[in-house]
């Protein structure tokens, strides 16, 4: 397969649209031409990733698109910064990279996105619609536009979302097309405990068994309750696409482009079937923890990963039910949710009794978590899943609340029953 | 190449993602890691505890992945490394991925230098001799 460009994106691609729009074509069409793709799509939304520091390469990239006059052609989020803008001194950077973090953020922002801040940017007001083709970074967005939303995007990595984001195009590979969304794997939840499959913790401990068993392969999960709240299914993806490389999940009866089996299949037979099964979920569960079997210590919490929502904060403040909490506990959210809690009261309930607030950042892609290091416990799959190689933190995971009644107690107090 | 290696055996024919020539170590990772969160920026050496290659440095090697895995913002941390000239010689890849290859053709666009990637299914990279590589323009994979 070869890749043929259209007349206007060739036009792009020589420089029609100036120089930082004609690089951000080359780097799509040579993407594209690795991929296999035969051509580009027109994309109508995209959701940048690339706004994180990871060293001054990534400032040199954004701030020469800036500079050359670079402008996004179609509505643009941004994912996480490396700083809390709302919230200064909550990064302890050094100041160079405080200062190239803070540039990174400038020069996005310079070239038309949305500051936004958030990795759950659909639940900040940017919700494609089905079957739209959009080009999004950031790898639980992704699953969750593709999977929720039932709109379409590859998994873009850093620096293409923002060159699709310029050029309104991206490579028709992947997830845009049907023949790849299909589910070629079924997985059977219907052997699980009724009240294990309704329960808030069970969704990133089934993402993470997930990620880890397929890959990047599409499975359609059979077996579970209907309806499921949409913070679930965010937890889902999020903990699938950390632990394997999962951009797209059907659950029947629940997704959209699932209503029955045969529809999310194609109607061809699945190349596998699983049926899960009560070990294959506890082995999962305790694969998010990295602290040894049986600790008891607890440093610090961490929560909103991916960012929490309004619902998930009135969830926070009824399990803390005016208690107060004896070690540091972080939940980490998008300034829309902020602004949402503030009006109507929960902040400042929350902030009474410790909880302290990280915005457009989170614990573990900026240094916000105590130097001591020590135990971390945490609900989401993706934050245990990258706190240890990247905190240093030992990881226990649990529902939210074993969150809360292990940060007020002061020791990790965890309800076994629920995985038995 | 000295004068007696004009009967070079060729270890393999790679398809080429990123055209180009190099030569270094063999580095094989034993298992998928994924570049934010598994190697340092600042030093190339991997950092994920849980890999079993903890520790190690890739720079100046030829990186063979039989599979890769993880955070979309890997392509950011190859940019980095290859800034900082402390990238892999060469990329050989188990499947094609736009990820890694990716910070390559930007990195490129930016004027660092640039380095061969290549897709050599898995099963190809086991038979590849241990020691020092030479990448030819073209995909030909030899022993150094």
């Amino acid at each position: 397969m070869t890749l043929t460009l259209s007349a206007e994106e060739r036009a792009m691609a020589a420089g029609a649209r100036g120089t930082a729009v004609a690089m951000a074509a080359r780097i799509l069409a040579d993407t594209a031409a690795l991929l296999g793709a035969e051509r580009l799509i027109e994309v109508t939304s995209s959701h940048v990733d690339g706004c994180l520091y990871h060293g001054d390469s990534g400032v040199e990239f954004a701030e020469r698109l800036a500079a050359e006059g670079g402008r996004v052609a179609v509505p643009t989020t941004l994912n996480v910064g490396a700083l809390d803008l709302l919230h200064p001194g909550r990064v302890r950077f050094d100041p160079h990279r405080a200062a190239m973090a803070r540039r990174l953020m400038a020069a996005y922002e310079a070239l038309g996105c949305t500051p936004s801040w958030t990795c759950a940017p659909y639940q900040a007001g940017h919700r494609p619609k089905r079957g739209e083709h959009v080009a999004w970074g950031e790898s639980n967005a992704v699953v969750f536009c593709n999977s929720v939303l039932g709109a379409r995007t590859n998994r873009l990595g850093d620096f293409l979302d923002i060159c699709a984001a310029l050029c309104a195009r991206a490579p028709y590979a992947g997830l845009h097309r049907d023949q790849d969304r299909r589910a070629r794997i079924v997985v059977d939840a219907s052997g699980l405990s009724e009240r294990l499959r309704t329960t808030e913790a069970f969704y990133p401990v089934l993402g993470a068994w997930l990620g880890a068993e397929i890959g990047s392969a599409v499975a359609a999960i059979t077996g579970m309750p209907r309806p499921i709240p949409e913070d679930r299914l965010k937890a889902l993806g999020a903990a699938a696409a950390s632990s394997g490389a999962v951009g797209l999940f059907h659950i029947v009866g629940v997704t959209p482009e699932a209503p029955d089996l045969a529809t999310a299949t194609g109607g061809e037979a699945p190349e596998r079937r699983i049926a899960l099964t009560p070990a294959m979920i506890r082995a999962a569960r305790d694969r998010l923890s990295t602290a040894a079997a049986g600790t008891r210590r607890i440093d610090a919490v961490a929560v909103g990963s991916p960012h929490f929502s309004e619902e998930e904060f009135s969830e926070l403040g009824r399990l803390l039910a005016g208690r107060r909490l004896a070690v540091p506990f972080y939940a980490c959210t998008g300034r829309g949710v902020l602004r949402q809690i503030e009006a109507s009261g929960l902040l400042a309930t929350l902030t009474a009794a410790g909880v302290e607030i990280v915005t457009d950042t989170c614990v573990v892609v900026a240094p916000i978590l105590p130097d001591s290091g020590g135990v971390l416990m945490t609900n989401s799959g993706k934050f245990a899943h990258y706190a240890t190689p990247n905190t240093g933190f030992a990881t226990i995971y649990g529902s939210l609340a074993d969150c809360v009644a292990s940060a007020v107690e002061g020791r990790i107090a965890r309800d076994e029953s629920l995985w038995q | 190449m000295s004068a007696g290696s004009s009967h070079i055996v060729i270890a393999a024919k790679a398809r080429v993602l990123i055209d180009g020539a190099a030569e270094g170590p063999l580095l094989r990772l034993v298992e998928p890691i994924s570049f934010w969160g598994g190697v340092d920026p600042e030093t190339g050496r991997l950092t994920d505890p849980r890999h079993p290659q903890h520790g190690v440095a890739i720079g100046g090697t030829v990186l063979a992945l039989a599979a890769t895995r993880g955070s979309s913002s890997s392509s950011a941390i190859m940019l980095e490394l290859l800034r900082r000239g402390i990238g892999p010689a060469a990329l050989l890849l188990g499947e094609p991925d736009a990820i890694l290859a990716l910070g390559v053709i930007v990195g490129r666009e930016m004027g660092y230098p640039a380095i061969p990637v290549l897709a050599l299914p898995a099963a190809a990279q086991a038979l590849l001799p241990e020691g020092r590589l030479r990448i030819a323009r073209g995909g030909a994979i030899a022993a150094a």
